[in-house]
């Protein structure tokens, strides 16, 4: 049997973690990284999954960690990240260090003169920046936000299209309710200047996992898309909060429906609540089986 | 193993068999407690003899061939195999026939299967499965999933009989998954797993399969509505609580908007 078994090399078990890690639910990274280690019981290989695996994890998942000096939290994305571990924050013009294994924040400094957007571009990001902080300090109990510029960050004056990503991250950890949760929202604006118009396309995802005696997971995704006039900056960023409050609301009330139908309607094609008769199925009955058997033979309904 | 149990809770179900292969091989010494632990879906094939599709699990597989509750036969064929004897045999063929009707009832679709087999206490021990594809290219009626799945195992212990009382012990499995998927809405999926147990002394005067079929129908409809209340309920209550529903913060912009 010794020969059979044959052991896992490293890249395979380096690869297994990696996996674990990556495929964890939202908030829950730490749980599975414990798990993980004592299943794998080999510390060389969980730092080096971990290592690969973290930041991926974070930045997919958009996790927040607090700022050293208490000046708000940053956003971890592909859109701000700088350096490997090194995440632009505009709001504050700080850039973050972090320590993607520990999901800290180790160190921060003032962001250089390159690294931010030209003033231009400022003018628009911070006057969304600003209606966003609005929109997810009513619409969101414990949401963070941020607006980063993806392209033409360096665009001088008008001439030029660019564009920007708003970035809301909000989640809830209950894990003494065995209960997680997380709201992901990702608005890509275009700004169109040769049309005059702003492109909005919306990224929407909502995950949750409640596992008190059981395991049972939501994923939920939506895309959108919507347009509005280029205008000036303070205009553009009312109209596209407007654009993004509207489309997350309805998007809510949709996940609320798709709720409200389980019971009766969406369940029903995996198991009714009753059979068509209304009544228990009547096991004593063995007539009637004989019966239904026969019917259901007459009528070929027998499969 | 703890660990290993604590990875699968955590693990999306839809993940839980690339988990578990995973886990089976970085723990060989473990996998048969893994597989007697861990839930899988359930996997089917089909009795050629007869022309009906059957139900696998550990509870019908000798090595690697499994019987089929039809026609009573090993596929692929297997010399010495384990039966259960005639009379439980007997037990076994009307059991599948009447919860092949339950089965159509509830489910509208689907496949069933049960097992038999005497245990070591004088009784003996029944397995009853169902699985159901409820997508719109499977069996769903309505058309309302895009994907969905219902695999269930029902394990009951029955004691020895004293005083025409049996004592039966129930231990159900569900693994459900769905999924929605329209322009409106985007794809909203759900999916999960629980496990309860049911405890009962009964009189046999009705008959162990009445007994048995009871105590199932019962428990679905208990875990069905757990699953849709409780548990998918819950998943509901945090998604509301990530950000609360319109009519709780309404609140427009002042007169500057365009």
């Amino acid at each position: 049997m010794a020969e059979e078994e044959c052991e896992l090399n490293e890249k395979q078990k380096r690869e297994i973690a990696k996996w674990f890690l990556l495929n964890s639910p939202a908030g829950e990274i730490q749980y599975i990284a414990k798990d993980l280690r004592s299943v794998l019981n080999d510390e060389k290989v969980y730092n080096e999954a971990a290592s690969e695996a973290f930041p991926l994890y974070n930045k997919s998942h958009l996790i927040f960690l607090e700022l050293p000096n208490r000046s708000g939290d940053v956003l971890v994305t592909s859109y701000n990240e700088l350096e490997e571990n090194e995440f632009l924050d505009p709001r504050t013009a700080l850039v973050a260090t972090v320590d993607h294994v520990k999901q800290v924040c180790t160190d921060v400094r003032p962001a250089a003169d390159e690294e931010l957007s030209s003033p231009y571009i400022e003018e628009f990001r911070c006057a969304l920046d600003a209606e966003m902080l609005k929109y997810v300090a009513e619409a969101y109990p414990k949401g963070i936000c941020s607006v980063y510029c993806v392209d033409g960050k360096d665009v001088e004056g008008p001439g030029s299209n660019f564009e920007l990503v708003v970035v809301i991250s909000a989640a809830k950890n209950s894990p003494q309710n065995f209960c997680n949760g997380s709201w992901r929202s990702v608005w890509n604006i275009e700004f169109k200047e040769d049309v005059q118009m702003l492109e909005v396309r919306g990224k929407l995802q909502v995950g949750a996992h409640y596992y008190e005696e059981g395991n049972v997971q939501l994923d939920a995704k939506h895309e959108c898309k919507d347009a509005t006039i280029f205008q000036a900056p303070d205009d553009c960023a009312i109209s596209i909060a407007n654009i993004i409050r509207h489309h997350e609301a309805e998007y809510l009330e949709s996940l609320e429906a798709s709720y409200a139908n389980l019971p009766d309607t969406t369940f029903k094609d995996l198991r009714r609540k009753l059979p068509v008769t209304r009544t228990q199925f009547p096991w004593h009955n063995t007539l009637q089986f004989s019966l239904t058997r026969d019917i259901q033979k007459e009528l070929g309904i027998d499969k | 193993m703890e660990a290993a149990m604590g990875l699968m809770r955590r693990i999306h179900p839809k993940q839980s068999e690339t988990a578990l292969s995973a886990l089976l091989s970085l723990l060989p010494h473990h996998s048969s407690d893994l597989l007697s632990q861990v839930d899988q879906p359930l996997q089917v094939l089909c009795d050629l003899e007869s022309g009906k599709e059957y139900i696998l699990c550990e509870y019908n597989r000798d090595a690697d061939s499994y019987r089929s509750p039809w026609s009573n036969k090993y596929y692929p064929p297997l010399e010495d195999a384990l039966y259960p004897s005639s009379e439980l045999r007997k037990l076994e063929v009307e059991a599948n026939e009447v919860f092949s009707i339950y089965r159509d009832q509830y489910y509208e679709g689907g496949i069933s299967s049960v097992y038999m087999w005497e245990d070591d206490n004088e009784g003996f021990v029944a397995c009853f499965l169902i699985k159901k594809d409820g997508s719109k290219t499977g069996q769903g009626r309505r058309g309302h999933l895009q994907e969905g799945a219902w695999d269930a195992i029902h394990v009951i212990e029955v004691g020895a009989e004293e005083e025409s009382i049996a004592h039966y012990c129930l231990t159900s499995t569900i693994m459900l998954s769905l999924t929605t998927n329209d322009e409106s809405s985007g794809t909203f999926s759900l999916s999960g797993s629980i496990r309860r147990q049911m405890n009962m002394d009964l009189s046999v005067a009705d008959g162990h399969l009445c007994n048995m079929g009871r105590m199932i129908e019962e428990m679905e409809g208990k875990l069905r509505n757990s699953l849709d209340q409780v548990y998918f309920g819950k998943t509901k209550e945090m998604v509301c609580t990530l950000r609360p529903p319109s009519e709780v913060v309404l609140r427009l912009p002042t007169a500057d908007m365009p």
